[in-house]
């Protein structure tokens, strides 16, 4: 050996520093961290407040034998799942049937019945609530289809809330749907099938996964949803609004944190199913399925065709509804149109600030949002350090999609208004709203970025070491670029969601951040349902040009990246 | 060359370059006791190997042997559990990639896509903060280098898989690193097109005169590109040699099973030396079955089964009945009974003017011979690579 | 055992600070920070009347109802935004009193004030502003319509002819609802109330959240009778809604919307400048443009719409006894009425 190699070989006494790793360390250090302090902490402050009385004292499980003895509380449950079934029955039949009228038939303008699907994304759930009581309500323009019942009650909710989750069902039938495999229908249909055969054989089964998915998501959609309840829900008491009862009405905040975590079982038990569910839908797809063309059929793709009419009118119906709820002088006895409501600084303190806010906050939460989760996932995905902790991480991100809005709002109160939290200065502050929004649609942003960063090829960063370049440069100059049409479309997922969520801030809200979701609430609160149908169509309004604005740009993003893209991920 | 096969060797360290301990002053990479365990498993256990400055290396295995760990561990990627390893002088054993010395190619191609092929193979170079116009220069040396002269302004999308590999190949050599590391990089291209590629990289090095290691299943491809060929099993290095030492002297079973086609026959070895297969006796060299009884294994490669020229003097001369011959083109492979042997079947080679001369067809009868010297004799329980079953336990 | 879940917080908070030291609280140097359940049209009038004759100072109000901005105060504790509480309910603010939030504060000419209207200690640890009274809504063209009499007293509500098309506030969530309830209580005697609302329930359509709910939506004919307040009923008579404010004749539950300075006012000066002058005779000729019964005896004038003789038929409201039976009464009142499966 020379003495060169010797010299070498004995000096590694200061091993050097790896920067790469280093920083890729601290990412997720620093991601375990503050998902510890924004997700675990709050969560497992409301557990301890659940089990102390409202002055602080360890009270064991009292609380909750109190919940369980209290006839009226667990009639609230009781509701909510018969109401949580009802919807599930109801919105899994109809998108199931949007979804095959969308992907199996040949029915003439579905591209314009799939955007229409998706209106009630765009709108406060309490919008569909606000409608349905001018339609459907004592003096309700079409009250006669209910035939005497009343909609303030389950019917109302019912209605309500399967607008509010229909197009989130679709989306989940949808993609169960479009991963047929044609050469199982080219079988069945050289063995001479029936048509009704193949659809119980093949097509149900195929997307079965689909459908238990779907089940679970509207089940825990509908539980947990506090908006419609609280605006149509007249004496029919639910969880979601037990809690805001509990908390607001009667003060007592560890009977809330009992409902909140009640409210939590069903979410926790449908996440895990659909976790499930998931993984085996992954394998059962096959790397050499043909995807399976529709070919026309006059009978079924007219009948869809009035199908799906018929959903889009109602879709419409609602929306159009707010709309002029919002412009009529003084329902029911004046008609005559006014852009009066819209002023609403003559109705709410607030006024329109409550929407700048909304605005501010929602820009807030798809910028962080977007940066922070994108930055998680990388750490998840592409990090060569700490498996553990890497696991830990991913683990943690996945655990807001299991916490119902209502209860992480809580929890946050719980945990950063106590005043000996170092971090108690963002209570009541733009910043606690913001990353409770960002922690309540955490989780949903995580995994697309994980799948996205999953396909890219696991060996770039070893690449670029070998060529002398940080992690973090490739990070920005390849990672970011392909996947920058995903980063839009959370990044756009965040900011509706923002603008549209009541169930976190509602308890989270201070005096100067009020924001356009939580004044639909409160002017509906005080009877002005005018003004709040008015605040309410701002937010749709917003949502549908933010929308458009991505769809511009996403495409001259793809058009710009056509070159290197050779797939279309429009 | 001494074609006689010897007791397999035990002795781990690289046969090829000089011993461990007495490195010679070419030595390029060192590896020392290197043992790399995920959990419970070990994907490698105590490999040392040297390699000489400029040499081509390959790292031949079935899946799951470590091949590709050893050069992950080498690039850093990985971290071995123990062991050192020193490049050029110089102990990289802790040292993160990025400190460490290699261009590395990957079955993936991993292209950036969004990148143009120039971006690509100047990836490195712009962060160096050369001046535009030498990356260039330098990006398009490279690629008339992988002959890819005009393919500069196009997205790898626009590439064959062949193209890609070879962007590839000029972004690895972009840095001019001292050592190139290739992982399976012609696995995932069409054969036609692998040949080719095997070629000119094959050339390339030789130009550049670049260490280079590469990890490959493919005995095949081992064979024709690499100057020094490792067989690893299981986390061991089974032999370091040549091509034609590995091809032509494997050391256990397993090499002789996993590298080229091998009959392998078990048979006995008698106290006088010679070893008995079924009711037939096959004499020996007796430094072949030195230190062996009992049960072992007999192997000889197909096309050394000897046809022509048998004469009294002959050793181990047998009457063979063809059970089938499969055309191969060049030659054919012709399955082989012999009588006594248990009924147990080997391969031999036919060209194809043996085929006419003998008008040699499927139950046939013709005499034949094992020459002694190429036949290798391993104990009875050794491993094979489990790729032809053993003979005497029939080979279906 | 009582301060796991505190120091649990600071324990984690604390790890957190170091890398997230951001205080992003406004500076107050200026403003005072107003909680208040006073109706949201009435704020901006207060506001820009106190900020005229006090200059340094603005008004940023947190206008919630009054169950809202109870649990908001006792929720945040020490660490509420708040400055001052301002226009909620004596009831509510009793609750805070005796947890130890309030600060003890005579505003300059409180004495002015009749004694009654505030805190018995001295000096009052909160002070009452105006009387907010209980009062039917009616809308006429509905009743018309569907054939009902006019109600005259609380009794009245029980005829079954009215049964589905009355509306009252959930006294869980609205003061007024709960003021209802406390007058009932004090009318009658526990035992009479809990029967007359046995049968009231019988013709309640839905309980609101909020106390002035009910009214709007009779003024909008969605429910033809409400049960809220005064006020409300006679500014929708005022718009012009077909609505009739009746003051049923056994007498009228109030409660007094006043004022307190919490202990952990960012702004105790700016709080003390508000609690000064809403006691001044200009504020209470503000309170009386819309109410009947003000703070300061001499000044109150009729209001238009309301209901003649409002004043006579208040209830002797014992706000102590509200207070401390309020919780018991909440959670009787949810045994009974809260948990029906479907309305009526």
């Amino acid at each position: 050996m020379s003495t060169q190699g010797l010299e070498a070989t004995a000096s590694p006494a200061f091993p050097s520093v790896d920067r790469g790793r280093l920083v890729s360390t601290l990412g997720v250090l620093v991601g375990v961290a503050l998902l510890l302090v924004f997700v675990a902490a709050p969560l497992i402050t409301i557990f301890l407040k659940s089990l102390q009385n409202d002055s602080g004292t360890f009270v064991g499980l009292d609380n909750f034998v109190r919940y369980f003895s209290s006839a009226g509380l667990i009639q609230s449950l009781y509701n909510s799942v018969q109401i949580a079934l009802t919807v599930t029955v109801i919105a899994c039949g109809l998108a199931f049937c949007y979804a095959y009228a969308l992907t199996r038939t040949c029915m003439p303008f579905r591209g314009l019945f799939r955007a229409i699907a998706m209106i009630p994304i765009l709108a406060p759930s309490l919008l569909s609530a606000i409608a349905l009581i001018y339609l459907f309500g004592n003096q309700g323009m079409i009250r006669e289809l209910l035939f005497g019942n009343s909609v303030y009650g389950p019917i109302g909710i019912v209605l309500g809330i399967t607008f509010y989750v229909f197009p989130h069902v679709l989306m989940i039938m949808v993609t169960a749907l479009s991963s047929a495999d044609a050469r199982l229908y080219e079988a069945a249909e050289a063995m001479g099938t029936s048509r009704w055969r193949v659809f119980w054989t093949i097509t149900v089964p195929g997307a079965r996964y689909g459908l238990i998915s779907a089940g679970f998501v509207v089940f825990t959609l509908t539980i947990t949803d506090f908006g419609v309840p609280k605006v149509i829900g007249g004496n029919f008491n639910v969880l979601a609004t037990d809690i805001y009862k509990q908390v607001v009405g009667q003060q007592s905040f560890s009977m809330g944190a009992v409902v909140g975590l009640i409210l939590l079982f069903p979410a926790i038990l449908s996440f895990s199913v659909d976790r499930i569910v998931r993984k085996r839908q992954v394998a059962q797809m096959s790397a050499r399925a043909v995807p399976y063309v529709p070919q026309p059929s006059k009978g079924r793709d007219r009948a869809f065709f009035v199908f799906c009419s018929l959903v889009s009118v109602f879709l419409i119906g609602i929306l159009g509804t707010a709309v002029f709820a919002s412009l009529v002088t003084y329902w029911p006895y004046n008609l005559s149109l006014t852009l009066a409501h819209y002023d609403f600084n003559a109705v709410d303190p607030n006024g329109w600030s409550s929407f700048t806010n909304s605005l501010e906050m929602a820009a807030w939460t798809a910028l962080i949002g977007t940066c922070v989760i994108f930055l998680g996932a990388y750490f998840v995905e592409k990090a060569d350090t700490l498996p553990f902790a890497r696991g830990l991480l991913h683990m943690l991100a996945m655990i807001p999609m299991a916490v119902p809005g209502l209860v992480l709002g809580l929890a946050y109160v719980f945990f950063f208004s106590t005043p000996t939290n170092p971090l108690s200065g963002i209570y009541g502050t733009m910043a606690i709203l913001v990353l409770s929004t960002v922690v309540h649609f955490y989780t949903v942003a995580h995994l697309s970025f994980v799948t996205a960063l999953k396909q890219l090829d696991k060996e770039f960063e070893a690449v670029s070491a070998s060529l002398k370049v940080p992690a973090y440069k490739t990070m920005l100059r390849v990672h970011v670029p392909i996947c920058l049409p995903l980063i839009l479309n959370v990044a756009i997922y965040l900011f509706l969601n923002a603008m549209t969520t009541v169930s976190a801030a509602v308890f989270l809200y201070a005096p100067d951040t009020k924001l356009a979701s939580i004044a639909v609430l409160n002017m509906d609160d005080v009877g002005d349902q005018a003004p709040a149908s008015a605040m309410a169509i701002m937010i749709v309004l917003t949502s549908v040009s933010v929308k458009l604005l991505q769809v511009v740009v996403t495409r001259s993003l793809l058009a710009r990246s056509s070159a290197w893209r050779n797939r279309d991920t429009a | 060359m001494n074609m006689a096969a010897k007791r397999p060797n035990r002795v781990r360290p690289a046969a090829f370059v000089a011993p461990q301990d007495a490195p010679s002053h070419d030595a390029f990479l060192e590896i020392h006791n290197v043992s790399k365990r995920f959990g419970d498993f070990h994907a490698l256990t105590d490999i040392s190997l040297t390699v000489e400055r400029g040499t081509f290396v390959c790292f031949l295995g079935p899946s799951g042997c470590g091949k590709t760990t050893l050069l992950r561990s080498i690039a850093g990627l990985e971290r071995q559990s123990s062991g050192r390893i020193i490049q050029d002088g110089r102990d990289i054993s802790n040292l993160p990639p990025s400190q460490r010395d290699f261009g590395i190619v990957f079955q993936s191609y991993s292209l950036f896509p969004n990148l143009t092929v120039n971006a690509n193979v100047g990836y490195g170079l712009v962060n160096q903060g050369l001046p535009k116009a030498q990356i260039a220069a330098r990006v398009q040396e490279l690629l008339e280098l992988v002959h890819l002269p005009s393919s500069g302004p196009k997205y790898p999308a626009a590439l064959s898989g062949g193209e890609q590999q070879r962007v590839a190949l000029a972004r690895a050599l972009a840095m001019q690193p001292g050592l190139l590391l290739l992982d399976e990089p012609l696995s995932a291209l069409d054969a036609k097109v692998r040949v080719d590629l095997r070629h000119e990289m094959k050339q390339l090095q030789r130009r550049l005169g670049v260490t280079t290691i590469m990890v490959t299943h493919d005995q095949e491809e081992a064979l024709a590109l690499a100057d020094v060929v490792v067989v690893m099993s299981k986390g061991n290095i089974e032999q370091v040699g040549t091509p034609m030492e590995v091809y032509a002297n494997p050391q256990s079973a397993f090499v002789a099973d996993f590298v080229g086609h091998m009959n392998l026959l078990r048979g006995t070895v008698q106290p006088d030396g010679t070893v008995r297969i079924g009711s037939r006796t096959l004499s020996l060299d007796s430094n072949q079955v030195e230190g062996l009884s009992g049960d072992v294994l007999v192997s000889f490669r197909p096309e050394d089964v000897m046809f022509r020229g048998l004469d009294a003097a002959t050793d181990n001369q047998l009457q063979g009945y063809i059970e089938s011959v499969d055309f191969l083109g060049a030659f054919s492979r012709a399955r082989v009974r012999v009588d006594g042997f248990d009924g147990a079947v080997f391969e031999a080679d036919l060209s194809a003017n043996m085929l006419r001369d003998f008008g040699v067809d499927a139950g046939s009868t013709l005499p034949l011979a094992l020459p002694r010297d190429r036949i290798c004799i391993y104990p009875g329980n050794e491993r094979t690579a489990g790729l032809v079953k053993t003979s005497g336990e029939g080979r279906a | 055992m009582g301060t796991v879940s505190k120091t649990f917080g600071r324990v984690v908070g604390l790890a957190a600070a170091a890398a997230l030291a951001t205080t992003l609280s406004v500076s107050a140097r200026e403003t005072i920070t107003v909680y208040t359940a006073v109706e949201p049209e009435e704020l901006q009038g207060f506001a820009e009347a106190f900020q005229a004759d006090n200059p340094d100072y603005e008004i940023q109000w947190v206008r919630d109802s009054t169950g809202v901005v109870t649990a908001k105060l006792l929720a945040e504790g020490e660490n509420s935004p708040a400055d001052i509480v301002w226009g909620l309910a004596a009831t509510s603010l009793l609750m805070m009193a005796e947890r130890g939030m309030l600060e003890p504060y005579a505003p300059a000419g409180v004495e002015k004030l009749s004694p009654a209207l505030m805190d018995k200690q001295d000096p009052p640890r909160w002070v009452g502003q105006r009387a907010w009274v209980a009062s039917v809504c009616v809308n006429t063209y509905e009743a018309e319509a569907k054939g009902l009499p006019m109600p005259a007293t609380w009794e009245d509500l029980t005829n079954p002819v009215y049964k589905g098309h009355i509306i009252m506030p959930n006294p869980a969530s609205s003061g007024t609802g709960f003021l209802d309830v406390s007058s009932w209580m004090q009318i009658w005697g526990e035992e009479k109330a809990w029967d007359y609302m046995d049968r009231l329930h019988e013709n309640i359509g839905i309980y609101s959240h909020s106390g002035s709910a009910p009214c709007k939506m009779a003024g909008r004919g969605e429910y033809p009778i409400g049960i809220s307040f005064a006020y409300k009923g006679a500014q929708l008579k005022g718009e012009g809604a077909p609505v009739e404010v009746v003051a049923p004749s056994e007498g009228l539950g109030w409660d007094l919307e006043s004022f307190a300075i919490l202990k952990s006012a960012k702004n105790k000066a700016g709080a003390k400048a508000l609690a000064d002058w809403s006691v001044t005779e200009r504020a209470n000729r503000m309170y009386n443009e819309a109410y009947a019964v003000v703070a300061m005896p001499g000044i109150a004038t009729p209001v238009e719409h309301f209901p003649a003789n409002i004043e006579e038929k208040m209830i002797d409201n014992d706000f102590a006894w509200a207070a401390e039976n309020r919780a018991r009464i909440l959670e009787e009142w949810e045994k009974r009425y809260g948990s029906k499966s479907a309305p009526k």
